[in-house]
């Protein structure tokens, strides 16, 4: 069970092996996706990619932090912030499988 | 924007591809990222973010309403993080 880390190599190889493009088209299209998620996502808008999950855009006023190591106070200033909503689908997949190799392991 | 108009999209900018080619392109790669989460690894895209998963350990959570104590499961959560460039370019020009 995983510890491995993918990266953009690893989805151009898939893209490769379903799709049958070149190597390289895969990789410019990997490249091309996330460029336009990231382009809509700056622009402010929502992101909906059905059975896999949204991102979302999310304004964050002013506030007061701390730095927890000195204790002095810091104004955070507002800015934008993207968060990440799973789909039920994504989360019920990594439950099932987790849960299946942890029942194996036990055996 | 949701993944048809997504599809349009780069379909679009590459003409000599089928409409039906470029569904399995971003479907390829969304089914990646689930696999490679589901098997428990972890997917980095610099200059995106980074997709991992969180192990949340059993608890006794409690029911909000009536107070009763709950037994609530361990459980494997997706977690998303920002990359650094993403997050600088939301904020840009502010």
């Amino acid at each position: 069970m995983g510890g491995k880390t993918l990266t953009r190599a690893d989805l151009a190889e898939a893209v490769y092996r379903k799709v049958g493009l070149s190597r390289t088209e895969s990789a410019e299209l990997v490249e091309a996706v996330l460029d336009e998620i990231c382009e809509a996502i700056v622009r402010g808008e929502t992101v909906k990619l059905s059975s896999f999950a949204t991102f979302h855009v999310r304004d964050k006023n002013e506030r007061i932090g701390r730095n927890p190591k000195t204790g002095e106070e810091v104004p955070i200033l507002p800015r934008r912030v993207m968060t990440f909503k799973a789909s039920n689908v994504l989360k019920s997949r990594i439950l099932r499988t987790h849960q299946n190799s942890k029942d194996k392991a036990a055996k | 924007m949701i993944k048809s108009e997504l599809v349009q999209i780069i379909a679009t900018r590459n003409p000599h591809l089928f409409l039906r080619d470029v569904e399995n392109i971003v479907s390829a790669i969304f089914d990646e990222i689930t696999d490679a989460l589901a098997d428990g690894n972890r997917v980095e895209l610099r200059g995106f973010g980074a997709f991992s998963v969180k192990n949340r350990p059993a608890r006794t959570g409690r029911n909000p309403r009536t107070g009763d104590s709950v037994e609530v499961e361990e459980k494997w959560v997706p977690f998303f993080k920002t990359g650094k460039e993403l997050r600088e370019r939301l904020n840009a020009g502010k």
